[in-house]
Formats: structure tokens, sequence, C-alpha cells
């Protein structure tokens, strides 16, 4: 027997499925439009999809339902029916409203920071991060003082069942705090 | 070289709070779109007329003919747009106050519905001509939606593009020096 919460999560899934299925992506352009030689067609609508609606501006041309998204649309389709070449319908808008109709800015010394720069500031970041933790690291590795070696050497032997060398290892210790103390200092 | 590590990030602070505080700015629109037609000379055009007693507006009327050598300005406008009726009296002072003939294009308008909007408000223009499919304005001026006005110098030079409704403010602090100085 099945939850009631499962059948529920199921039922919404099958909605949300029949929904989708049902529903079209938005398409602004209007079948008048569609020119009739398909290869003509799709160059125009990939032009399209780059050219800023000028009054959503967050849309393109291709998907704005604006009146001047469809004058736009119809005025690139006339070029392209022309003889245009692709860039040349660029440039024909870029010349009427400038590098803003375009929705990526082209690559030129003026937009050079909004294309490079997350990258410069990647890299930056990274050297920067990279320079920090190597400094850091050579501190800890710096080589240990004739005391501390000669303790380090004391742990390091083999255990020893005499009461009297565990004495003396304890009276060394100290003694190695404290050059270590004064190792530390001097970092 | 430590002391760095914690300063750089106020620099860094600092930096972006400079460029927050600009764009806070209450006189920078973000939306406005800077026209590269501005410092052009105006494109080759014919609208026709509107009415029958008055002849259309051509790029050469503003070259060799009846407007050559002054300022004009260019005003597009549409009997359904409702910034145009906003704006509409203040076309009139405009051309009041520095003598230049203001030019009204109609745009994607309809004949009847035009004559209707300006018996309503009076007429301004000095001379209207019809753009009725839309591309003067888009093809030859870039205009973006109406209502858009345009000043152009002796020389038939693009000066100025207000994309929206003028306004007083605009008018007083910006239009009336710069056609002062090019009526110059």
């Amino acid at each position: 027997m099945r939850h009631p919460a499962q059948r529920w999560i199921a039922g919404l899934l099958v909605g949300c499925a029949t929904f989708l299925a049902l529903s079209s992506p938005s398409f602004a352009v209007r079948p008048d439009e569609l020119l009739s030689d398909p290869a003509l067609e799709a160059r125009a609508q990939e032009i399209s999809r780059g050219i800023r609606c000028v009054v959503c501006q967050t849309e393109s041309i291709d998907e704005s339902d604006a009146d001047i998204a469809h004058d736009l649309r119809v005025l690139v389709r006339e070029q392209l029916k022309a003889g245009a070449t692709d860039d040349q319908v660029r440039a024909f808008l870029v010349a009427r409203y400038g590098d803003f109709i375009l929705l990526k800015p082209p690559f030129e010394a003026r937009t050079f920071l909004i294309w490079t720069g997350p990258f410069l500031l990647l890299i930056g970041a990274g050297a920067g991060i990279f320079l920090f933790y190597r400094k850091t690291q050579r501190r800890e590795a710096a080589p240990l003082t004739a005391a501390e070696e000669a303790r380090l050497q004391r742990f390091m032997a083999p255990p020893d069942d005499n009461t009297t060398q565990t004495n003396a290892t304890q009276t060394n210790a100290t003694q190695g705090n404290a050059t270590h103390s004064k190792g530390g200092d001097r970092s | 070289m430590r002391r760095l590590i914690f300063v750089l990030p106020l620099i860094v602070l600092a930096a972006l709070v400079g460029i927050f505080v600009l764009g806070l700015n209450p006189n920078r629109d973000p939306r406005a779109i800077d026209s590269p037609l501005i410092g052009k000379q105006v494109a080759v055009f014919t609208a026709p007329a509107f009415a029958t007693d008055q002849p259309g507006i051509a790029d050469s009327d503003l070259l060799s003919g009846a407007y050559k050598g002054q300022v004009v300005a260019i005003n597009f406008f549409a009997s359904w747009c409702v910034p145009c009726r906003a704006e509409h009296p203040l076309l009139r002072k405009l051309s009041a106050e520095t003598g230049m003939p203001v030019l009204g294009l109609a745009w994607k308008d309809k004949k009847q519905a035009l004559q209707g909007f300006l018996d309503e408000l009076g007429n301004p223009y000095a001379r209207i001509g019809t753009d009725d499919t839309g591309r003067i304005g888009i093809v030859d001026f870039g205009i973006t939606g109406v209502p858009e006005t345009f000043i152009i110098d002796k020389q038939g030079i693009i000066r100025e593009r207000i994309g929206g409704p003028l306004s007083d403010d605009l008018i007083e602090t910006h239009l009336l020096p710069l056609i002062k100085e090019l009526q110059k």
C-alpha cells in the first residue's frame, strides 16, 4: 500500500510533465514574418537572438512581443533577402542604435575589461592565495635548531626502563622548551 | 607586505562603494541609450505631407530647402502615445523661446486620429510629415519609440537626441542653452 504523500508527489509530477508538454516556448515571431527560404530564416533567427529589443532591453528581438521588435525582425529579414551578410545586418543596426543593440558587447579596447575582468580577477586572486600560502609554508619548514634536534633524538630513541633516564628527559625537555620559545621570538 | 593583506580589501571596498555611489546618481538613467547618430549628418529621408496645404519633410529641406542654415528640432510623436500628450505644450514653448522650428513626424499614426489629436491639443509644428510604416524613425533616426526629439544644427548635423518626453526642467537646464549655442 502506498503512502498518501507518495501518491500526492506522483500526481504533482504528472501534472508538471503535462504542463511542460502542453506549453510551448514563447515564440514572438509572427507567422507572416517567416521567410520562405529555411536557410535564410535560420540566419534571421540566429541574428535576432543576438539583437536586443530596444524597449524591453533584457530580451532579444526574437523573444520580444514589442512592436518595435517586430519591426526590427522584419528589417533583419528584408536585409537578408536583399543579400546582406550577417555582419552587414548587425552593422546596419549598430550604426543606428549603437553597440547597445548587441546582446553580446563586441570585444574591443573599450570593452576589454568586461570580457577579461572576471578572468583577470580570478588569476590575480589565485596568484595572491598561492603567494600567501607559499610564504606560510616556507616559515613552517624552517630547519630545527641544534637543541630541538637533540630533543627530538631523545624522544625518538627506543624506550628504556630507567627512571634516571626519565628524569633526565624531563630536565632536558624544560631546557628544550626554553630554546624553542627563543626560536619563536626570532620568527 | 603583511599589512597590504589587511589594507587591500579596504581599498577594494572603497572602490566598490565609489562605483555604487556613482550608480545611485538620480540624474543617471541606466536605460538611456546614447545614439550613435549624434554628430552625424541627418540621413536621407522623405516623409510625405500630412496636411494638403503643407509640404512634407525631407532631409533636403534642412540642407538646402526651407530650413537651410537653421537649427531645427524633429519631434517624433503619435496620437496614440500618452507621453506625447504630456510634452505637447512644451513643444510650443520650445519653439516660442528659441524661434527654432519644430518639425513633427507622426510615427505609425492614422490621419484621422492625428487630426483629432491636433484639433484637441493644438498644432505646435511648423510642418508635419508622416511616417506610417515607422521606417523613417527606425532606419533613419534609430528611435526606440515615441516621443523622441532630435536637435539638428545649421549644417544638418544631429546634435542631440531626447529619447522620451520633454520636461520643463530638461528644456530650461539643457535644451535652451544648447539651442542658443547652436544658433549663434
